[in-house]
């Protein structure tokens, strides 16, 4: 194999002349980042919701909670974007649908890749939030309507704040699946990191180059977030408690 | 309007599902395979007393964990026909998109297989290898005979639901072109124009399947529980 | 202040409770005693809510607690109630657990809540803890503070689930000296309690039971000197034997 390595080819212009190529990598970034916190954001809250309801003394919420984490969980990931983006504008009422298929298409792209991170993601958050307040101690909820707190009240001041600390560790891990699983949403053309990586391969013809600088910018967002994940585990630690001081 | 459904472009198009299905379940099962057995390896590297062993395996998982799935296959499709064309002199032109398939996928997974299968030996108590050693078994003998059977029994839950997301996952062949069952399906609703119906027929398979086997997976779990 | 009529729960065709009745009038003290199974810990768990019961009555304070429109959580809150295991919320620093119920299910202001609290502190002798966490205590100290949280809700009676069977000996009796106090200041105290040392010095009663049913509603000096059913004279042989 005798490959032409040239790592200058990300300084040059681009074709369009836009920006450098290096440009591009920085806008893919840019928007792998942006999908995945904000989708992150709404799985999270979504995810503690659905979890929390699956705990629940009512059959019919915890049984709706259930349908709704198998849906999710049972579904490959680009079927669910796909589906997202080329078959609920169809079957939504036609003025929604209308209105989403008139807004700008990297709009369009955005919305469905959120909105598909984000539902995928908060079923399995619900998995880590239900096995969170299930293991902890059952005693803590009777305390807690002991006192006199209502249920809700119960979960809010009580069951919750203990079992975000003990999923702590697996929901690190659903933190980093997004920003990994954000990288299908450039099969609906979604400009996002690797998307990026693919149209600079095209571009460029040096795909060596291209392609390690994608995988340099996962494994570093990969860092960051562990990082970054470690420090609020430390900071949010109990004392006397699971390794605590 | 509400959109008017029209399923009739699925019935005609089931051969050519069935063979996307079959490459489906073809890099599934060969993911599987080599991913238990080179996993396996992987988590004995990691556990390993050898220090390059261990840093090697440690640098494999965290490596192929750190990166997605569709940039793995990417550069599977960039690397492997290149070196295999080469190694076999075969033409150019070869298609061995399949084959970069399933190298990437099998080679992915086994990294995931292996952080499994190091839980599920760390998971078999310390006195049981300190058992092996006074019986005289040396390191291979007591991994084969007694650590590992037990692993893999604690381990078999884990390992299953992991060949539930490996199957969900092979949708991402589309990346490549490659027929899938997914890919199948989008092909067969572009064509006829009807691609609500192939996306919602494809999401229900995967469904069923999915669902009727992680069910599975949850009665086997509960029959076979260890004590 | 708590009447218990023919109170019978089931899981299924096993029974919990058999139609237990007895009451508890106001200033006394009821210690609640049996084998292991014998539903002890159901019934204490029913007379909050705690516990749902399929047939019969609790009313307290001229509240129906099986009452489906009855609002629980208002009863629980002047109901104080212990647990074996604490139940401290381990998350909240020790002023944070006595003051939480007040602000959020009495409406009380945080500086009183943690004003009151602290007193109560101080009077279970564990004023220098309050900054602390519970994971930092020891399980008596841990058991006081839960009691100085049950007592900071004004509560009209108190509810003991097994308040020391999970402590080491040598903590129990600080914690049944704080229940004693209690118990001598006129507070209406039901307990379920093996520590029948603490039923001679402060209980009015004593109740004994056995698969579900009460077996034994004695005053407490009939039941030391001589417990009517072969059973309890098994129990109490066995508890005394330690």
């Amino acid at each position: 194999m005798n490959y032409q390595w040239n790592w200058s080819i990300f300084l040059q212009p681009t074709v369009v002349g836009d920006t450098t190529y290096l440009g591009w990598m920085f806008a893919g970034l840019q928007m792998t980042l942006m999908l995945s916190l904000s989708a992150w954001v709404i799985a999270l809250l979504l995810g503690a919701v659905v979890g929390v309801l699956r705990t629940v003394p009512n059959k019919l919420l915890s049984g709706l909670a259930t349908a709704y984490v198998e849906l999710f969980r049972n579904i490959p990931l680009l079927v669910q974007l796909f589906i997202w983006y080329f078959v609920m504008p169809e079957l939504v009422p036609q003025s929604l649908g209308d209105a989403y298929k008139q807004s700008h298409p990297v709009l369009q792209q955005f919305l469905a890749a959120m909105v598909c991170l984000a539902l995928f993601t908060s079923a399995r958050v619900a998995e880590q939030v239900r096995s969170g307040i299930n293991s902890l101690p059952r005693g803590q909820k009777n305390a807690g309507l002991a006192l006199g707190f209502t249920l809700p009240q119960v979960y809010r001041h009580v069951l919750l704040p203990m079992a975000f600390r003990l999923i702590m560790p697996p929901l690190t891990s659903e933190f980093l699946n997004i920003f990994k699983n954000s990288a299908v949403c450039s099969t609906i053309g979604l400009l996002e990191l690797a998307a990026q990586g693919r149209q600079l391969v095209d571009y460029t013809a040096q795909p060596y180059e291209s392609f390690i600088a994608v995988t340099v910018a996962y494994v570093a967002i990969n860092v960051v977030v562990m990082t970054l994940m470690k420090k609020l585990e430390d900071k949010v630690r109990v004392p006397g408690y699971m390794g605590g001081k | 309007m509400v959109y008017e459904f029209d399923w009739s472009s699925i019935p005609g198009a089931l051969p050519i599902l069935w063979d996307g299905m079959a490459v489906s379940l073809e890099i599934t099962l060969i993911a599987i395979v080599v991913g238990i057995v080179w996993g396996t390896l992987l988590a004995m590297m990691r556990l390993s007393s050898i220090k390059p062993l261990s840093l090697f395996a440690a640098g494999y998982v965290n490596l192929f964990r750190a990166i997605p799935l569709v940039m793995v296959l990417l550069w599977f499709f960039l690397i492997v026909p290149r070196f295999i064309a080469d190694l076999f002199g075969l033409p150019p032109n070869t298609d061995l998109r399949l084959a970069s398939a399933m190298i990437g996928f099998a080679l992915f997974e086994s990294a995931y297989y292996s952080e499994i299968i190091r839980a599920g030996i760390q998971s078999v108590p310390k006195g049981q290898m300190a058992a092996c050693q006074a019986l005289g078994m040396t390191y291979g003998q007591a991994m084969r005979l007694v650590i590992l059977p037990q692993a893999f029994r604690n381990m078999v839950p884990l390992l299953l639901t992991q060949a539930i997301i490996l199957f969900q996952d092979t949708s991402l062949v589309y990346v490549s072109a490659l027929a899938d069952f997914f890919g199948a399906a989008y092909k067969v609703g572009d064509r006829d124009g009807r691609l609500v119906e192939l996306l919602l027929f494809a999401g229900l398979v995967y469904f069923v399947l999915c669902f009727a086997a992680s069910m599975l997976v949850k009665h086997l779990q509960k029959k076979y529980q260890p004590a | 202040m708590i009447q218990i009529s023919h109170v019978s729960k089931n899981y299924g065709s096993f029974d919990v409770l058999k139609d237990c009745s007895t009451t508890v009038s106001k200033g006394e003290v009821i210690v609640v005693c049996g084998p292991s199974g014998s539903g002890k810990s159901t019934l204490i768990k029913c007379v909050n809510g705690l516990e749902p019961f399929q047939s019969g009555e609790i009313i307290v304070n001229g509240t129906s607690v099986g009452d489906p429109k009855t609002n629980l959580s208002k009863l629980r809150a002047h109901v104080g109630m212990v647990f074996q295991n604490f139940e401290l919320f381990p998350h909240m620093s020790i002023t944070q657990n006595l003051a939480i119920a007040q602000v959020k299910v009495l409406g009380r202001q945080q500086d009183e809540a943690i004003d009151k609290g602290l007193k109560l502190l101080d009077r279970v002798g564990l004023k220098a803890h309050a900054h602390k966490f519970p994971g930092q205590l020891s399980g008596g100290q841990q058991q006081r503070v839960a009691i100085a949280r049950a007592l900071a809700m004004d509560p009209i009676c108190m509810l003991f689930d097994e308040p020391t069977s999970a402590l080491d000996p040598e903590m129990v009796n600080e914690v049944l000296d704080v229940m004693t106090e209690l118990a001598q200041e006129g507070m209406t105290m039901m307990c379920v309690t093996h520590e029948m040392g603490f039923a001679r010095r402060v209980a009015n009663r004593v109740i004994f039971m056995d698969h579900g049913r009460i077996v034994e509603d004695d005053e407490k000096e009939a039941f030391f000197a001589n417990p009517r059913s072969e059973r309890a004279q098994q129990f109490l042989a066995k508890i005394l034997h330690h």
